[in-house]
């Protein structure tokens, strides 16, 4: 399986590397000067960064589920993505001229915020509702979302806001996404504590039982996802559902042990990324049609047969 | 019952119109005020179709959560407008009359409704939290197709989308809002029609049967009935998330009981005194531009999160 | 008289009934029993329409399940609602009056409203009268929902498990409201029970059901064996009589 996935991913890659507005063939990258400049500056750069975003959120998303203990929530449903857009439009209103580092920063901070506080609310809900907790979760992140979509407005800044809002991969260029790197470097720090995630999974008495430090871990896992989300949503803007779909796809495939686990869901959330670029890539073209409008359709169909189709299986 | 609460409630409603109509107008009366007529008698057709609307759904899926904007009927308003303009062309949508629009959307996305949540409320009725989920991710499914096919549609097609799924209370014209009263007041009329037997339909399948009511054609009936109210309202204004939640809850609140006779006659008067009274505010007193409906919307989605939180079985 | 012919019905193709032929006369209480699974509840649920027709007929005296109109059928037959099924908002007294909207469709004549009074007053409701049902106890409740069925004034009252969730004072209750009803008001009781001794103390004839179909049919006395028992349960459990009466040990 991870072999099939990882030659998918290979072909899905080069595709995207010949796919666009511009025409370009693996012939002329050997005699037209222009045609290396392109793959270097903008197919290059685009296919990292939907590679690297989407096996994170991905990744983001398995975590998110160990640590709430319920498979129905992802960051970029459940107000983390939210929290994210909200950190960049206070930077953006009181301090127009701070680095992208400062705002990176912010984005995290506020995405972190927003996780607690989903948190919060989620230990108060009994645990025998798990839809209820993934409709707590989608309502926080819509309450969230409509605060930042009241201050864009106040602020006249709607516009702006609206790339944050949709993912979207046209804009990434050589020079503007290398945030994305870091994306990738997260993930796979997280990736080295993939066991204590899969513990924390089981529960608090099942963790301590195990002599985890159940805190520590979830804090971690906090730490990891809200980066993830705030990087990915600075650079390219929110993509649902990747963080919901994917794992529990790769989870019913193939069990629930990260450590086995999340190279394949990382993967999976790569490729299916992919996939819908290069299909918002090709169905209009010339024009482009965003990924996170691609993918929120095809994950909320997804979605829903999670939710109704094959019911007899983990929940 | 209730007679004086209802009465006041009138009265509120009353204030409300006439401060609307004169407060702060200045200049030629002749323009002010069948200007500012026209914003009201739109937001006043929007207020009773979204509330009744509401109190008819919640009757039928025999909870005062879901709502038709909740389940994504507004969302499926905007997604067959967007499809038929998709399969006709633009050009070819616009030759014909704005009721003619109108109609034939609303007739498909009757259909699509009763096709789509007939067999879902007929399913799974019982588990509440999955079919809030379901509707939930309906309405966000709807959406992304619709913008998906909007993106699809030329550029030049697309202003055409716009142009219909987001009309404003400023700029409805006579005739479409004619149409949309007569058809609210006929769905209306059919709604107090059907008062007690919505009654029974309340109490439950099992109830409802044994007191010889058949709860399937109720569902069929209160489709028809949700589908042509949020057309209305969704074709004046676009899509009003959680009016009808807030407005219904609050309703509930003002007149506790489950006599539909007393029930939509509230919420229409609770609903028209928020979007006028509302409206008024931030107009008029605020002097701010923010659509009313930005503000409800956050107002309604923390009153879900509490009725949903609430919810849970002690 | 309910009279049931060749009834059989299928659920994701496994079938509950295999060709049912059963005739209950009119009057008394009447009891139908089995281990789980036997089919009780489809055939209750057939009778009271809750569950579409596949084969087979059902007549309740003239008028044919399946054929006859709903609100006809809801002045001669009654089902008592599984306790969950309670609107929470309403008073005691809205739901038995709901009793009489299959006569008055929403528009009740003092006649109705007399009817409803009564129902409350045969049920010792009256103190509750205006009371919430959320805030009632189980067995209140579901007194109120017996009143309601009482002043739906039906010749039939189908009844499907009603005991569960109650302790003995309110089940014993129950039980002698219906035969009370059964002996005063001419009312038949069709009632599916898990507990033989109920059955066997309350009701006038017994249906025994095992595997979709009917074994055994009379008075408890003559149902009520070890042999039926060891048949239809397969448990061997002993069968008292005492004075008249028979008890199941348990």
């Amino acid at each position: 399986m991870a072999l099939a996935l990882a030659g998918m991913l290979v072909a899905l890659s080069i595709i995207s590397l010949f796919v666009g507005v511009i025409d370009l063939s693996w012939a002329a990258l050997w005699s037209e000067p222009g045609a290396i400049d392109l793959l270097v500056v903008s197919r290059g750069p685009r296919t990292i960064a939907v590679v690297i975003s989407g096996g994170a959120l991905a990744v983001s998303g398995a975590i998110m589920q160990m640590l709430v203990r319920n498979r129905f929530v992802e960051p970029m449903t459940a107000g983390t993505g939210q929290g994210a857009a909200l950190g960049i439009l206070l930077v953006t209103l009181f301090a127009p001229g701070a680095s992208i580092l400062v705002k990176m920063l912010l984005a995290s901070i506020t995405a972190l915020g927003a996780a607690v506080g989903f948190l919060a609310i989620v230990q108060r809900l009994p645990p025998v509702q798990p839809l209820l907790v993934a409709l707590v979760g989608l309502i926080y992140g819509g309450i969230l979302g409509a605060v930042v979509t009241f201050i864009a407005y106040q602020a006249d800044l709607l516009q702006y806001v609206e790339i944050w809002m949709n993912g979207e991969f046209s804009g990434v260029l050589q020079g503007r996404y290398e945030l994305i790197w870091l994306v990738a470097v997260v993930a796979g720090l997280a990736y080295l504590a993939a066991d204590q995630f899969a513990i924390i999974g089981m529960g608090r008495t099942a963790s301590i039982n195990l002599g985890l430090n159940y805190r520590q871990t979830m804090v971690l896992g906090l730490l990891a996802i809200s980066i993830v989300t705030a990087l990915t949503v600075v650079t390219v803007g929110m993509i649902p559902f990747v963080g919901l779909v994917v794992p529990n796809i790769v989870a019913r495939l193939a069990g629930d042990n990260l450590r086995r686990t999340l190279p394949l869901t990382a993967m999976s959330g790569a490729a299916l990324v992919l996939a819908c670029d290069i299909f918002g890539r090709i169905i209009r073209y010339p024009y482009e049609i965003p990924v996170g409008t691609v993918f929120g359709a095809i994950g909320a169909g997804l979605f829903l047969w999670l939710l109704h189709g094959a019911k007899r299986h983990v929940w | 019952m209730f007679g004086r609460r209802l009465l006041l409630l009138t009265l509120g409603l009353c204030l409300c119109i006439a401060l609307y109509l004169v407060w702060g107008a200045r200049g030629n009366w002749g323009f002010v005020l069948p200007f500012r007529a026209n914003k009201l008698a739109a937001m006043l057709l929007v207020a009773l179709s979204v509330s009744s609307a509401t109190v008819l759904f919640q009757t039928i899926t025999r909870n005062s959560i879901l709502t038709p904007s909740v389940m994504g009927f507004d969302a499926l308003y905007l997604l067959t407008l967007t499809a038929l303009i998709f399969v006709l062309g633009g050009q070819s949508f616009m030759q014909l009359p704005a009721i003619g629009q109108f109609l034939v959307n609303t007739v498909l996305m009757m259909g699509a409704a009763l096709a789509l949540f007939g067999t879902l409320l007929r399913r799974g009725g019982s588990d509440l939290f999955r079919m809030i989920l379901t509707g939930i991710i309906f309405a966000g499914l709807f959406r992304s197709v619709t913008s998906f096919l909007q993106r699809i549609i030329d550029p030049n097609e697309f202003m055409v989308v716009q142009a219909n799924s987001f009309a404003r209370f400023a700029r409805v014209e006579l005739p479409l809002l004619a149409l949309a009263g007569a058809l609210t007041l006929a769905a209306l009329g059919a709604a107090w029609h059907m008062r007690h037997r919505l009654d029974v339909l309340a109490l439950g399948e099992q109830t409802a049967i044994s007191l010889g009511e058949s709860p399937r054609r109720g569902l069929f009936q209160v489709l028809i009935l949700v589908s042509v109210l949020v057309s209305v309202s969704t074709a004046l204004v676009g899509p009003m998330a959680f009016l009808g939640l807030l407005v219904v809850s609050v309703a509930r609140q003002i007149t506790p009981t489950v006599s539909h006779a007393v029930l939509l006659p509230s919420a229409g008067l609770v609903s028209a005194i928020t979007l006028v009274g509302g409206q008024l505010v931030l107009e008029r007193a605020l002097q701010s531009s923010t659509p009313l409906v930005v503000v409800v919307d956050v107002l309604g989605g923390l009153v879900f999160l509490t009725l949903l939180l609430r919810r849970t079985p002690r | 008289m309910i009279t049931i012919t060749d009834l059989s019905y299928d659920r994701d193709e496994t079938p509950v009934l295999r060709g049912v032929d059963l005739t209950l006369n009119a009057g008394g209480v009447k009891a139908l029993i089995g281990p789980n699974g036997a089919g009780k509840s489809t055939l209750l649920s057939l009778i009271a329409r809750l569950i579409p027709m596949q084969s087979g007929r059902i007549m309740v005296d003239d008028l044919e399940i399946g054929a006859c109109a709903n609100d006809v059928l809801a002045r001669r037959l009654a089902i008592l609602p599984q306790a969950s099924e309670a609107a929470p908002l309403l008073t005691v007294r809205e739901l038995v009056g709901f009793g009489r909207y299959p006569y008055h469709k929403g528009r009740p004549t003092a006649a109705d409203r007399e009817k409803v009074e009564d129902a409350l007053a045969t049920f010792e409701l009256q103190a509750l009268a205006e009371r919430r049902l959320d805030s009632l106890s189980g067995g209140q409740r579901q007194r109120a929902q017996v009143a309601m069925i009482f002043a739906q004034d039906t010749d039939y009252i189908l009844l499907d498990e009603p005991l569960n969730n109650l302790d003995i004072a309110a089940s014993r209750g129950l039980m002698r409201t219906l035969q009370d009803l059964a002996q005063h008001h001419a009312r038949t009781i069709v009632i599916v029970l898990h507990d033989i001794n109920y059955a066997a103390a309350y009701a006038n004839e017994i249906v025994a059901m095992k595997d979709g179909g009917i074994v055994a049919q009379g008075a408890p006395q003559d149902v009520v064996t070890e042999a039926m028992l060891r048949e239809v349960y397969g448990t061997a459990a002993a069968v008292h009589r005492i004075d008249g009466r028979v008890l199941v040990g348990v």
